[in-house]
């Protein structure tokens, strides 16, 4: 995971309530008609982040994006960026650069002209500019490519000039817009490894809006949620996937099993919900806060699940269930296993051994898990 | 003979593709090679009114007469060159005013939503259902002395005697305009609609003001719109005749005029024939550069 270079930066400064945010917004609501495209947002970005806002599309992340960028006037709320108000301050004026999803790079321009544009506007000088520009494009390792047209590039190297040109104006912010979303995998991760190295170099803070949570996962210091205009969750990459807030959040990253039961024993050490979902009953080893008897959710990950062919001597958090389908990936193999309440559980396990006694198709199967993995949710 | 033409494919393919070009040959090719032919002949008191380009008498070689003498006097009568002249000064002008007035109306047309959009396009091309000399006609109505713009003027107290608007250059340019805007709208439409907008929020990203991105970013992608309207205005303005007619006086020295007044008042075939030749000589260049264009926006889009 990405940390901050700068010794002055502190590795997670949203832990600590005395660091004062870079990029402030304030209860930002953006309506179209009567559409909330954001709702009433609030959310503090840290010098040296790389902040992902992950979404479905469709659930606000481009028009917050936008709005921080300058694109989209909010409805209501403010932004402020390293102190100062931005709320109605035009895309022009902002210490902020944007990388558009589609590159949007000048088709009439050679590469370096692409990326020298932004300082042309600010009249810096000639010699600077072509040293700038020279710079930053041997950063992305561009150098030969400097009179190349946009339409003789490959993807990947447009992104990169999208990239340099966004960068070369040294922004107190970046935005990027599905920044891989046009590469194919293999260049993908290789590209996202490269973007994170650069961010530590440069020492910019970055605003990464993308669908993937994979990619989320791999570039973002903290992960904002986004479900519907508002930011449901926020954290880190592991808090979003090991803590998920809600049954959204933890559908949405990653794969989960989602038991839903009844709450039968409410103690401040742990909690037992019976589920009719599992057929059995569901430990948790530690308190939560919810009323008892009431409906919540014990959501457990796959990889968290052990499956073997003996029955386990515990009583809780164990289903028995038939081997319904196999999916070999190589390092792992899934299983979908349906229990006799008809729920179908997935389980992953690690392929450790090259020659590991198969299970296989039909097979019944003892499923358990430690009750430390569940994560129970109210809603 | 089924082999020779059974080598030139007569099967519903070739017929597409050949009947356009009889088509053309018919009412294109050989009206002007007709006319070609009698602008190098003579004038002469006869129906039709120019002696034949060459004599035959059935035992001699036929003897044919080429006369050039069309053509010089075009360059020696002051008059045929000042009307070429002037008619490529009006069509460069009305050519600038449509761009003036019709770029603004495009863009405005291609940044508006989808669903206005085309009622605004259907606005355009409505002008088309009336015929063109009712429409300049109506313009007499407008413009004349005690027409329609003056009356409200008078009206107003705005002016305390009509203007003089009809039969002046003014009157000329208005109807020029009027009439051609629409072939300035609809290319440079067609190429603002395909522009990528984002291009211009990535320019004021950057730094740059509306007006600046409208300058570097928008003008310069749509180069090629602008030539394509412009060569639609200017190459048939080059060549108009009714509307200088109609609105613009006895003073509109336009070459369409002169060809007009060779051909129905002097009767001189063999000189109106050399202005038109002229004239089309003269338009070529920028039909094929208007080909060129045309070209690399169909290039441009694949």
């Amino acid at each position: 995971m990405p940390k901050p270079t700068d010794p002055a930066l502190k590795a997670s400064p949203w832990t600590d309530s005395d660091a004062k945010p870079y990029v402030r917004v304030e209860k930002l609501t953006k309506s179209f008609g009567e559409f909330k495209a954001v709702d009433d947002v609030s959310l503090n970005i840290y010098q040296g982040e790389i902040f992902c806002l992950l979404g479905a599309s469709g659930c606000g992340k481009t028009t917050l994006l936008r709005m921080l960028g300058g694109f989209e006037k909010p409805s209501s709320g403010r932004i402020f960026i390293d102190g100062e108000d931005m709320t109605g301050v035009p895309p022009y004026e902002r210490p902020v650069n944007m990388m558009f999803q589609s590159y949007a790079l000048f088709p009439h321009m050679t590469v370096e002209q692409n990326v020298a544009f932004g300082l042309k506007q600010d009249r810096v000088a000639k010699a600077e500019i072509r040293e700038r520009v020279a710079t930053m494009l041997e950063l992305v390792k561009l150098g030969g490519f400097a009179q190349r047209k946009p339409h003789q590039l490959s993807g990947g190297q447009k992104q990169r000039v999208a990239l340099a040109r966004s960068l070369v104006k040294r922004p107190k912010l970046l935005l990027l817009d599905e920044p891989l979303g046009a590469l194919d995998k293999k260049l993908r991760e290789h590209t996202q490894f490269e973007l994170i190295g650069l961010q530590h170099r440069l020492g910019v803070t970055f605003v990464v809006v993308t669908h993937d949570q994979e990619e989320a996962m791999t570039l973002a210091s903290r992960i904002g949620v986004m479900d519907h205009g508002e930011i449901v969750q926020s954290g880190t990459p592991s808090e979003i996937y090991e803590f998920p807030s809600s049954k959204f959040v933890a559908d949405f990253i990653g794969s989960v099993n989602i038991f839903e039961g009844r709450l039968i024993e409410d103690e401040p050490a742990y909690v037992r919900i019976a589920s009719p979902e599992l057929g059995g009953i569901i430990h948790v080893g530690h308190g939560i806060s919810a009323a008892s008897d009431t409906v919540v959710w014990a959501a457990v990950r796959p990889e968290k699940i052990n499956m073997s062919t003996e029955a386990p001597t515990a009583t809780d958090n164990v289903a028995r269930g038939a081997v319904q389908d196999i999916a070999y990936l190589g390092d792992l193999s899934i299983y979908l296993v349906k229990l006799p309440t008809g729920k179908v559980v997935r389980v992953t396990q690690p392929n450790t051994s090259r020659h590991a006694e198969a299970i296989t198709w039909d097979q019944q199967v003892y499923l358990s898990w430690d009750d430390s993995s569940p994560v129970v949710v109210t809603r | 003979m089924r082999a020779v033409l059974g080598r030139f494919k007569f099967g519903g393919r070739g017929l597409v593709v050949v009947l356009p070009y009889v088509w053309l040959m018919l009412f294109f090719v050989v009206p002007f090679l007709i006319v070609l032919k009698i602008s190098f002949s003579d004038i002469d008191l006869a129906i039709p009114p120019y002696k034949p380009l060459w004599i035959w008498d059935g035992e001699h070689a036929p003897a044919i007469t080429l006369n050039f003498n069309n053509y010089t006097f075009l360059f020696t009568d002051k008059l045929y060159v000042k009307a070429l002249l002037n008619s490529l000064k009006v069509a460069f002008v009305s050519s600038m005013l449509c761009l003036l007035i019709g770029y603004p109306m495009a863009y405005g047309i291609a940044r508006s939503r989808p669903a206005v959009r085309s009622v605004l396009l259907m606005l355009i091309v409505l002008p088309f259902w009336t015929s063109l000399l009712l429409r300049v006609y109506a313009w007499i109505g407008l413009l004349k002395a005690n027409g329609v713009i003056n009356n409200v003027l008078l009206h107003l107290g705005l002016i305390h005697e009509p203007l003089t608007m009809l039969y002046t250059p003014f009157a000329m340019y208005v109807g020029i305009v009027y009439s051609y805007l629409p072939f300035m709208i609809l290319p440079l439409y067609a190429n603002l609609e395909k522009m990528d907008w984002q291009l211009i929020e990535a320019a004021e990203d950057l730094g740059c003001r509306p007006w600046r991105a409208f300058l570097s970013i928008t003008l310069p992608l749509s180069r090629n719109g602008v030539l394509a309207g412009s060569m639609l205005v200017f190459i048939p303005a080059v060549g108009e005749f009714v509307i200088p007619a109609l609105l613009g006086g006895p003073n509109a020295l336009m070459i369409g005029r002169i060809l007009w007044d060779e051909f129905f008042s002097n009767r001189d075939w063999p000189v109106a024939s050399a202005v038109a030749i002229l004239m089309l000589l003269l338009l070529v260049p920028f039909m094929m550069w208007y080909q060129s264009i045309q070209a690399r926006e169909a290039a441009a889009s694949e």
